[in-house]
């Protein structure tokens, strides 16, 4: 199976459609990748769907970058 | 020969793929069906129209269903592209978010017209609208939840508003049944949608629904299609005014406690049938999710 930073990008481009080289950590997803609040809605439950998990509200709305999000399902594995 | 050729229907309420209006945009458009699509908010068109055109349609405009005007035009335009249509599919609700959690006792005034106004009475005035396109008759569908009958945590407002949906039906159907207008509702199980998101604790609420219903399944938006294709069919030709559920069974059970679980406690000791259970659902859902 690919690694966590490999699927995150991967669920980022095809929910966002983005050209896959924009996929930094540092990218914003509001602010670089274009997301608006529905897309924000999606990329969470499409995270949820693909690692079997809840992400609750609050840890949501702190997921600004890809980073953000890298790093978030990483410990969420991991525990 | 599909049992929808030559047929037109419109459809308000499809937000992205995972919408159950999709799931029944899909059925009908597999069985020959002419579609029409109508969205809510300017930010649901880059979203409605690829699906619309995967569908060969591509009449997708916006309505905001609290405005008579905006439903007024989008009647005309259908009136003007297609004279007549055969069914009308309304899955739509809103509720602010604030009013999905905590206490229903709390909902504002102005939360509880607005949940009111654009999950219940959005039926009646696209009913209304929808009544002169369908000289020879039709069939209108909307979607309800079984928190209109019970009391379902978190669903608060929304539970009310779909038992004004539900009601609304009834009245509709015996105002409408003598035109050949049928009037139905299909009460699904939880469905992970987008306006689903907003439900705190959905993940819960779903792995619970699997464990407990009969079938020991989640409905799957093409579950609902299939029923859709029956109520807007004539071989729904006797059914007006129903709610059906298509829930796995959900609504029947007294004693909601997973089965398995319970039978296990009474001979195997609680933790280890209860891990089992858990773990058993968890994968079948995967399974069911990956389509």
């Amino acid at each position: 199976m690919a690694d966590i930073e490999s699927r995150v990008r991967d669920i980022i481009v095809t929910e966002l459609g983005v050209e896959p080289s924009k996929v930094t950590p540092e990218a914003s997803f509001v602010e670089d990748l274009g997301a608006d609040s529905l897309d924000t809605v999606e990329l969470v439950m499409a995270f949820e769907e693909e690692f079997g998990i809840e992400i609750p509200d609050e840890d949501a709305e702190k997921m600004e970058t890809v980073g953000d999000a890298i790093k978030y399902l990483t410990e969420k594995e991991g525990a | 020969m599909g049992l929808f050729d030559g047929k037109t229907a419109l459809i308000f309420g499809v937000a992205n793929d995972r919408s159950i209006a999709w799931g029944i945009a899909r059925a009908l458009h597999a069985e020959g069906c002419q579609l029409a699509f109508s969205y809510g908010a300017p930010a649901l068109e880059k979203r409605v129209r690829p699906l619309a055109e995967s569908v060969d349609s591509d009449f997708v405009e916006l309505c905001d269903v609290s405005d008579d005007s905006q439903i007024q035009d989008v009647f005309a335009k259908a009136k003007e592209r297609y004279g007549t249509i055969d069914a009308l599919v309304h899955s739509i609700a809103y509720a602010d978010r604030r009013d999905l959690q905590g206490r229903f006792v709390d909902t504002s005034r102005d939360g509880f017209k607005m949940a009111l106004d654009i999950s219940a009475y959005s039926l009646v005035a696209l009913a209304r609208a929808a009544e002169p396109l369908m000289p020879d008759g039709g069939a209108i569908l909307t979607m309800t939840y079984y928190g209109s009958v019970k009391v379902a945590p978190q669903y608060n407002v929304m539970g009310v508003a779909k038992a004004a949906l539900e009601a609304c039906v009834r009245y509709l159907a015996s105002d409408l049944g003598p035109k050949g207008i049928r009037v139905n509702a299909i009460s699904a199980g939880p469905i992970k949608t987008l306006a689903a998101a907003a439900v705190g604790g959905f993940k819960k609420i779903l792995s619970y629904s699997e464990q407990a219903s009969p079938l020991r399944t989640l409905i799957q938006t093409e579950d609902v299609g299939n029923t859709a294709l029956w109520l807007l069919s004539d071989w729904s030709r006797g059914v007006t005014g129903e709610t059906v559920y298509v829930d796995a069974g959900w609504n029947i059970m007294g004693l909601t406690v997973p089965i398995d679980q319970f039978l296990g406690e009474q001979g195997e000791g609680e933790e280890g049938v209860k891990g089992e259970g858990v773990k058993g659902a968890e994968g079948k859902k995967r399974q069911g999710g990956k389509e």
